[in-house]
């Protein structure tokens, strides 16, 4: 599903894509495709295989883990990527807690997308390492 | 057309309003160049009357009675697989007339509104009627269809593209004779241009930011179809045809031609002069009052967002058919989305949900017909080997088949995978047909044990026969544990 005008201004403000000019931003939108589900509607499923790389446009989301809420996700947030780089089905439930609007990239197509563009690669890699370290300080 | 049939034949008493003068929807103006690109394979091994041949015959509508089946076969001449427009607009016209659907043709919807209803109960859309608005008066009902097509033409806010004509507006080929064209667009629509101007124009460039995507590649119906490269090999060999990655800035306007203004991601600017600029820029959905009244929608083409079964995801009684129910994207694993927005996969939707209808808001249940545990294995083998609704809508529509110990081995026909895999607790085992996007399909076995699902996907055949031994095998063990539980059938 191609994605609608006001794609461009919306990503531009991500953190994700914070080093890209006008042109790479239009390019990089009309890579993914956009997906809208409803509230409570699941988006990946705890141990079904074929996941994709979600970027989170309007609305959040819960991160749900054997039935259990986690934490929830908020626009501008992604979640997916961790099934796709490692090739592996998805550890939780991604389920729509309000009215969900998203950019998807297929996971076959995450590793051509990220090292076609290296700052966002390292965005991505900056946002793994918040995660961890929150991870870390809430184990610790 | 396909929805009005299946209720029909479910006994669900509805009206269909149309704003055409007869049957052939959006068949009776486009593909501009006169062919579909889905095709009718005449000779298939199966006799044209049996299911199994709807698998190789993508255009016609679906009949449960073997004389309206297979409508489209006999209406072509035989000169391509693919039929012409007025083959197809045909094809439905003589579908509509054997079975005896009645249209209100000529009839236009104008308006929607809600209204309290308190003789409606049960189901999502309870308490509520809608009313439309048409040109012949009001109806009222507690549940509306709107299969409308995406078939209004769109144009990004582009400066100076809003005064170029667009792929709807197209002239006659000859008119563009030894012309430099500027197509917008490197979809499907595009290349269709390009591929019928190879012969007239002295130049095509076409544009969008992004490369285009092949279905040859992609393996799906998602990208250019194989019809259509010509283009590309043009411009791989002869350069007649210019194919860019680059935003377009501005169409400016240059005596009796244009300057088409472009810059790519790298940020080199090229100013492109032709003769002729030409939107293919695709279509919106013509949802005209819905949106006010709640319905969301999303992407490019202002697709309503749905349900599994294409109902409005925030505005319940509202539904959706046709080409829209590509706004239902399914799992859409491994980035495979539903075959949906074409004939082959919205006309199995389309009885899915008159079933859906029947059962949720008339209370008309469904047959489901006992299966002997004997025969579930070689019975699921032979849906993913040969059952139709499969093979078009790859990882959207399953075969489902309930093992609840109380009721025994039940056929529960075939449903959206999505709401098999979130809603049901009982033991129950669905099977598909899916695609990863690079090699053959594959049948995907999904078993359902105590309200836990277990995912379990078997080998690719590259003769597509999944009824061998070792199939028979494989399933057999994924079954034993919950088939040793299900009761015996009467």
């Amino acid at each position: 599903m191609a994605v609608r005008d006001d794609v461009v201004n919306a990503i531009a403000a991500f953190s994700l894509f914070a080093d890209l000019s006008g042109p790479q931003l239009e390019e990089v939108a009309h890579l993914f495709d956009e997906s809208f589900f409803g509230q409570g509607e699941r988006i990946l499923r705890q141990g079904v295989s074929g996941s994709g790389f979600y970027i989170i446009l309007e609305g959040t989301a819960g991160i749900r883990v054997d039935n259990v809420d986690r934490s929830t996700l908020k626009a501008g947030d992604y979640f997916g990527e961790i099934s796709c780089l490692l090739g592996e089905v998805p550890v939780a439930d991604i389920v729509a807690q309000t009215p969900l609007r998203c950019l998807v990239l297929p996971a076959a197509q995450l590793e051509g997308f990220l090292t076609a563009h290296p700052r966002i690669m390292y965005r991505l890699l900056q946002g793994e390492a918040r995660k961890l370290k929150n991870t870390t300080k809430w184990l610790s | 057309m396909q929805l009005s049939y299946s209720l029909t034949r479910l006994g669900i008493d509805h009206a269909v309003l149309s704003d055409d003068p007869a049957p052939g929807g959006m068949f009776r103006r486009w593909p501009v160049f006169q062919r579909m690109l889905s095709w009718t394979k005449p000779f298939a091994g199966v006799e044209h009357h049996e299911r199994a041949y709807e698998r190789y015959d993508w255009n016609s509508l679906l009949a449960d009675d073997q004389v309206n089946r297979a409508v489209m076969p006999a209406l072509m001449d035989g000169t391509s697989y693919f039929p012409s427009r007025p083959e197809m607009q045909k094809g439905l016209e003589t579908f509509a007339q054997r079975t005896g659907i009645r249209v209100r043709f000529g009839c236009r919807w104008e308006s929607t509104k809600e209204i309290p209803s308190p003789a409606v109960g049960g189901g999502q859309g309870g308490g509520r009627d809608f009313v439309l608005a048409t040109s012949e008066g009001e109806y009222r009902a507690p549940v509306v269809v709107f299969a409308v097509g995406v078939a209004h033409p769109y144009r990004p806010p582009i400066p100076g593209l809003e005064s170029v004509p667009h792929y709807g507006d197209f002239r006659p080929v000859e008119t563009y004779k030894d012309r430099r064209v500027f197509i917008v667009g490197k979809q499907n629509s595009g290349f269709e241009i390009a591929t019928g101007l190879l012969p007239w124009a002295r130049q095509l460039v076409l544009a969008s930011p992004s490369p285009a995507k092949l279905s040859v590649i992609t393996h799906t119906l998602v990208g250019v179809r194989a019809r259509y490269v010509q283009p590309y090999e043009d411009a791989a060999l002869a350069g007649g045809v210019v194919i860019l990655d680059t935003t377009i800035e501005e169409v400016i306007r240059d005596g009796a031609g244009y300057r088409v203004r472009t810059r790519n991601a790298a940020g080199r600017e090229l100013t492109v002069p032709v003769d002729d600029v030409i939107a293919a820029t695709g279509f919106v959905t013509p949802l005209r009052d819905l949106p006010a009244l709640g319905v969301a929608t999303f992407g490019q083409s202002r697709l309503p967002a749905q349900t599994p079964y294409w109902e409005s995801a925030t505005v319940p009684g509202i539904f959706f058919a046709g080409t829209i129910t590509q706004g239902a994207a399914g799992l859409k694993k491994h980035g495979i989305p539903s075959n949906s927005g074409a004939v082959q996969g919205y006309r199995y939707n389309a009885r899915v949900l008159a079933r859906h209808l029947a059962e949720t808001k008339f209370g008309v249940p469904a047959m489901r017909e006992r299966i002997d545990a004997a025969a579930l294995v070689p019975y699921l083998l032979e849906q993913v080997s040969h059952g139709p609704e499969l093979w078009h809508q790859r990882g959207y529509l399953a075969r489902v088949i309930n093992l609840d110990r109380e009721t025994g081995i039940t056929n529960e026909g075939v449903l959206p995978l999505q709401s098999f895999l979130d809603s049901g607790r009982s033991d129950a085992v669905a099977v598909s047909l899916e695609s990863n996007g690079q090699g053959n399909p594959y049948p995907v076995v999904y078993v359902r044990k105590e309200g836990s699902i277990a995912e379990h996907a078997m080998a690719p055949d590259p003769l597509l026969d999944f009824s061998g031994a070792e199939y028979r095998e494989e399933l057999r063990s994924l079954l034993e544990p919950v088939l040793s539980g299900a009761a015996s059938p009467a």
